[in-house]
Formats: C-alpha cells, structure tokens, sequence
C-alpha cells in the first residue's frame, strides 16, 4: 500500500536555510547540509529545498546545496527555486534532485513542465501554487508572492496538469510560519480537482495539523516552522499520526 | 575488491555511488569490456526504457560480458529498470529480449484507476529468505518509482512483493543474481542496509 508522506521544507538563502512568515520575517534555522542529514535520518519521506533568492545566481546556489546535500541525504529530494528552462532543471538532476519544483515558469511558460516530463519522466516535475485570500477570493501569485497571476486555482491545475506536472504543492501565503494549521478550505478545492498527488504547505504547527491535511485527502504534508521550532521532528510527527490509522512509511 | 556500477551515460549515478560509499563501498564505472577485471561485484541501475537501454548495453559490448559475470557465479544487483533488464524479454518499445537472468518477462503494470507511474513509499512483502535481506524486516516501505513490472511464473525466484493495484515481484532472484525494483539508495536506512548486505554477499544462496 501507498504510503502518505511527511515532508521538511527548506527555503535557502545566501546558503543558509531561513524560515519566513507569509512569506516575509526571515529568520536564520540553520545549514542546509546538517538540517538536509538530520532529517533524513529521522526517518522524512523526503525533502523539498526551495532557494528563495532570484540575483541571478539562484541555479548556481541551489546546484551547490543539492549537490552536498545529495552525499548525505538518502531520500527522495525535490529542489525548486528561479528554474527557467530544462537547462537549469538538467544541472539540478545532475546534482542529486530526484524532482524540480517550478513556480513562476508555470504561468508564462506551460511548455517547461511538458519538456522536463518528457525528459525525465511525471513524476520529476513538482509545480508550486501559492495563493492568497483576497476578500474572501483565492488569487495565486508568482515570484514569491510578488505577482498577481490571472487563472483560477481549478483552471491553472488543470492547466499545469495537462502539461505533464505530476505532483502540486500548494501553499496559502498567508499561512506561512503562522502555525496555525493549514487552509483546508483550500487543500480541500484542490484534492478535488487535482488528479496528481497533492502536498500541502504552510500552516503546520501541530501534529494535529497534518492529520487535518490527511483527513482532506492530501498525499503528503510539508512542514517548515514545526520542524524548525520547538522539539519536533518526523519521527514524532509520524508516532503521533499512527494513533490515527494514517498509512505511513515503516521502517 | 570493487563494486561495478554499469554507466551507460543514462540516469544519475550519483545516488547510488553516495549511498554505497556511505557505507563504505567504493564503486568503479563500468563502461567497456576491460572494466570487468577489477570488479567482484556488478551493480546494474537504470532509469530509461528498456529497449534504449538493452540496445545501448549491446553497442558497448557490455552485453556479453554481463552474462559471462553472472556465470561466473560473483553477484549481480538489478536496480528499477536494471532488474527489470535481467528478465527473459521486456514488452517496452516492442518485444524486446533482456538478459535472461532471471526467468520472466517485462509488462506495463496494471493498475486500473490508480495513478502511474507507480511513485512513493511501498512496502515489500518478503516471500523468502535471502542474504541481501538480512537484517530487515517483513514489510519495511521502500521507494518505488516505475510504470513497467516484472513478471515470473517461476515462483521460486520471487523474493518479496509488492502491491498497487495488482501485485508484483518487487524484489527477484535467482542464484548470484538479485533484482530490486524499488530504489534502495533512495530508501533511507533499510535500502542502504540492502547495499551494503549485497556488497557483502558471496554470491551463494
């Protein structure tokens, strides 16, 4: 049986990892090298690194990071962050990332996700939504959370879908490093929809908080500030989750 | 003593040479013939199709030299679509033969609505006992990435099995040879024990 999926998130930074709130408030959590290891050895599903920085070096950092991650790191890993073309997605594979997240390219250029398909198969290519309420509206945004994008949630899924995406990550920008819980109003809309696996983002700050994402119908639950702050890790995360009858990774 | 991983310039080797030197295993890349002599254990990964990669296997002569290795009796590791390569045939861009390690051939698995590829953490049923399992436990979740399965009717050579969708043989062995159609260096500490029991094994059963 398929297992559900517990997932670090890592924003880098000028070679640090960092841990935002909405997306802004970034605070310094450490190495990447270190944090990448110690997560692998508690037993993640894998790990998403996302460089957060866009000076027009971001591919060249995030080669670095994936390739000294990849020595320690035994885990499927998802590297994201400023990736325009199959180039930078082809340096990113070369490094060690089993998967690239794309974002921003999503929107003004649907043909990347079907080029890396192509090239390395469905299931190597991630696509991040971020969205914002809006007066009671979700709007998705790009580059960040700079940039209004125009589709809807539904219309940019089945978009990215029909490209060749095999897997969504999705976030509610507002809910990021609140550790309130994720929006399930939101993952809720998009398990509808989306026939391609669905990681939630942003908000946990509980273990109850995964269960709640579980419960919707997502395959996999990231977290970044529960794992960062406080003495958490998935080892805990996932002893507390079996109570809940929650299909997990044995080991 | 070395590990041979067979380098066809497809897929990244990366992985598997940081996951086996983790270890302790330094690896050699096999790519001509003449490789063959330093190694005393052959590793097959692989990601591709199988026809691109069993004709590729035959445009370096690697192909010969492979079935010699495994009559000589030293041990062979299939990884994904290496253990499928070790099949009798593969149904992938046509029927194509396979190294005919392991009886059995190669199909599209068969999984009616669920989604393909077949990608996560599943767990191996172990239907027998085998040296390169030592240590691990019954029905520990491995890291699967495939569309295409093996399939056998010679049950003697199915080590473990897997379910999704249908159930197939997601490791497979015969004598010096073993196959794995999860990825072990993707699979944390029970496929890095894998590696490392196989690096240790003598090839007998």
């Amino acid at each position: 049986m398929l297992k559900r999926r517990i997932i670090p998130i890592e924003l880098l930074s000028e070679g640090r990892l960092i841990k935002t709130r909405s997306f802004g408030c970034a605070r310094d959590v450490g190495d990447p090298v270190k944090s990448s290891k110690v997560y692998s050895d508690q037993d993640a599903d894998e790990l998403v690194l996302l460089n957060i920085d866009r000076n027009g070096q971001q591919i060249e950092q995030l080669v670095s990071a994936v390739a000294r991650i990849a020595e320690h790191c035994f885990v499927p890993l998802t590297a994201g962050g400023g990736i325009r073309n199959v180039s930078d997605a082809a340096r990113l594979f070369e490094a060690g990332a089993d998967k690239v997240l794309i974002n921003t390219a999503a929107y003004s250029n649907a043909l990347l996700i079907g080029e890396i398909s192509e090239h390395y198969g469905r299931q190597a290519i991630v696509v991040g939504i971020d969205v914002r309420n809006e007066s009671g509206k979700y709007v998705l945004y790009s580059n960040c959370g700079r940039n209004r994008e125009a589709p809807s949630l539904e219309d940019h899924i089945s978009v990215v879908v029909a490209a060749g995406a095999g897997e969504i990550l999705l976030q509610r920008i507002e809910f990021d490093g609140v550790m309130q819980g994720y929006d399930l109003d939101l993952l809720q809309r998009a398990v509808q929809v989306s026939p391609v696996p669905l990681i939630a983002a942003a908000g946990a700050g509980h273990f109850l908080h995964l269960k709640e994402a579980f419960d919707v119908g997502v395959d996999g639950a990231a977290c970044g500030s529960l794992f960062n702050f406080g003495d958490n890790n998935p080892l805990r995360a996932k002893a507390f989750l079996k109570n809940y009858g929650i299909p997990l990774k044995r080991v | 003593m070395s590990i041979g991983v067979i380098d066809i310039g497809i897929g990244n080797l990366g992985s598997l040479r940081n996951a086996l030197y983790s270890q302790g295993w330094d690896t050699l890349p096999v790519r001509t013939p003449d490789d063959f002599c330093d190694i005393s254990h052959l590793i097959l990964p692989g990601v591709g199709s199988f026809a691109a990669a069993m004709q590729r296997l035959s445009k370096t002569a690697l192909l010969e030299q492979i079935r010699n290795f495994a009559s000589s009796g030293k041990p062979i590791l299939g990884i994904c679509l290496g253990m499928q390569l070790l099949a009798e045939f593969g149904s992938e861009g046509g029927k194509i033969e396979g190294l005919g390690l392991v009886p059995g051939r190669v199909d599209p698995l068969s999984v009616a609505d669920l989604r393909l590829p077949h990608v996560g953490w599943n767990n191996a049923h172990q239907s027998q006992k085998h040296p390169v399992l030592d240590g691990i436990r019954d029905d520990v979740d491995f890291y699967f990435v495939h569309s295409y399965r093996f399939f056998t009717d010679d049950t003697s050579s199915v080590i473990a099995q897997t379910e999704y969708g249908e159930t197939f043989p997601s490791i497979v062995g015969k004598s010096n040879v073993i196959g794995t159609q999860f990825h072990p260096e993707k699979s944390q500490a029970n496929g890095l024990r894998l590696l490392d029991n196989f690096c240790l094994w003598d090839g007998k059963c």
